[in-house]
């Protein structure tokens, strides 16, 4: 292999970004943001409550039209493509087969009135797979690999703790074998340890599948722990962006300098 | 035949500017330049609050310089890691880089052999064969079979400070970085360190150290360099 090609093991981006922009009337949601993702990389946003990073991950994820600027994704079925510029159809199937969406509040990527069994098999389903027998060992496989009791398959996701709600909603976004996962908060409403735990789990699964994933958090720790690049938003723009520990450690801007002070230790 | 250079500094600065104390500087160092080649130990000097540690993890990419440069041969090219795209830099520390740092710090209760093993993993060696050189590793370096199977928080200084040298030492990285890796070990534990510095450097890596021990110092340095000479006006 030449030492070109050793170098960069695949600089063609999953994702690409371009000045991405969303306007509330008057209010800017955020503004000329830009950045690439490669397969296998984890970008975490991190700012305060109002600092536009839920508004870049819903814009990035399909869910937002932005104002203006583009966002290209290597799509299984279409190639590099712009997800704004695709029919409705055609982006949620982007949605379905590609990403997965693991939100803050379990009850908004669950569905509450189905056993947690079905959330997991579900995305199968809606991919066409008929196999009844195959769907539920595949829901098995995953209810295992999130550490649920698998005696519990047919209860109703209101019947699990929180924690274990969350994993659900994780088996139900990795069932598929997605590519990019979208994640807002992810730990966001659980007891530290149940966190520390969840984060672990996290951790290898975005290994071992080699996923890439956008990760949106106010909490320095999760964004240390699992991103190993990071973007800062304030205002709805992006003020520094870099290697994690490399913003963290060494932090440029003064919004970022507060944001690492104001870290309490333990 | 002329060696060429594992790590290439030219005119390096640094200054910290505080924002929040009214835009207030720092300048830790100015014009700095340092050639590090293959077998080489460059043992960094200078007082405390020099700037040694600034200038490792700014040679690390773990500090911004405020301008000059920092190369390091990656895989057979000089990359320049100041200008680096981050995926370029992540890459390098994966491959090429080892940073040993005065104080261990991971992830909270994975257990001391997944430590050790994880550079290892990530660099695509099988579970099997990981595990293997990981027992090897904590063996010499005496960390007992008992702690293996547990996560470091508990351990005393020493212990977490050798789990901290197997993580950086099992991966036979061409560059390492060793900010102190022996500040709290007794001296049996020093020598066992200092042979694997030594046999390191037999194998051609390129290393900067900051060690306090003095004895340590000299069995390993293969020359000084003095920080403070490259000392910025404040």
């Amino acid at each position: 292999m030449s030492a070109a090609l050793a170098l960069m093991p695949d600089d063609t981006p999953l994702l690409r970004v371009e000045g991405l922009t969303k306007r509330y009337g008057a209010i800017i949601g955020c503004e000329n943001v830009s950045f690439d993702l490669r397969p296998g990389e984890i970008l975490g946003i991190v700012g305060e409550s109002g600092s536009g990073k839920t508004t870049v991950l819903n814009c990035v994820s399909g869910k937002l039209a932005p104002t203006s600027g583009g966002v290209q994704f290597k799509t299984r079925r279409h190639g590099l493509a712009n997800i704004h510029e695709l029919s409705e159809p055609d982006r949620r199937r982007v949605q379905r087969e590609d990403w997965g969406f693991v939100h803050q509040n379990p009850r908004d990527g669950l569905r509450m009135r189905v056993s947690g069994g079905a959330n997991v098999a579900e995305p199968l389903m809606n991919l066409g797979d008929r196999h009844y027998g195959r769907m539920r060992q595949a829901t098995i496989d995953w209810l295992n690999r999130v550490e649920l009791d698998i005696s519990r398959i047919d209860h109703k996701p209101r019947t699990f703790s929180g924690g274990m709600q969350q994993r659900i909603q994780i088996a139900r976004n990795l069932i598929h074998a997605p590519r990019l996962v979208f994640m807002d908060e992810p730990t966001g409403g659980l007891d530290v340890s149940v966190q520390a735990r969840l984060l672990d789990l996290l951790r290898e699964l975005v290994r071992d599948l080699d996923l890439s994933a956008i990760i949106v958090t106010h909490d320095m720790a999760v964004a240390r722990l699992m991103a190993a690049r990071l973007m800062v938003m304030k205002g709805g723009h992006v003020v520094e962006t870099g290697l994690t520990d490399q913003v963290l450690d060494d932090p440029q801007h003064p919004y970022t300098q507060l944001l690492v002070s104001s870290v309490l230790q333990i | 035949m002329i060696t060429r250079p594992a790590i290439a500094v030219r005119s390096l600065s640094k200054t910290f500017t505080l924002h929040n104390r009214g835009g207030m500087n720092i300048p830790v160092f100015d014009g700095l330049d340092l050639e590090v080649l293959p077998g080489e130990c460059v043992v960094l000097a200078g007082d405390s609050g020099v700037g040694k540690s600034t200038l490792m993890r700014t040679l690390f990419g773990n500090y911004l310089p405020s301008g000059g440069s920092v190369h390091v041969r990656h895989e057979g090219v000089l990359v320049d890691i100041t200008h680096a795209p981050p995926h370029v830099l992540a890459n390098l520390r994966k491959h090429t880089f080892g940073y040993v740092s005065q104080f261990l710090r991971v992830i909270p209760r994975i257990a001391t052999m997944d430590l050790v093993m994880e550079p290892l993993l990530a660099n695509g060696v099988s579970r099997e064969i990981a595990h293997e050189r990981a027992c090897t590793m904590l063996r010499a370096l005496r960390l007992p079979e008992g702690h293996w199977a547990l996560p470091p928080a508990t351990f005393s200084g020493g212990e977490q400070q050798r789990v901290n040298i197997a993580r950086s030492f099992i991966c036979d990285y061409p560059v390492l970085l060793l900010d102190e890796p022996t500040a709290s070990l007794d001296a049996a534990n020093r020598a066992i360190v200092v042979d694997l510095i030594k046999a390191a450097l037999g194998r051609g890596v390129a290393m900067v150290g900051i060690f306090h021990d003095e004895d340590v110092r000299n069995s390993v340095a293969t020359r000084y360099f003095s920080v403070s000479d490259f000392k910025a006006a404040a």
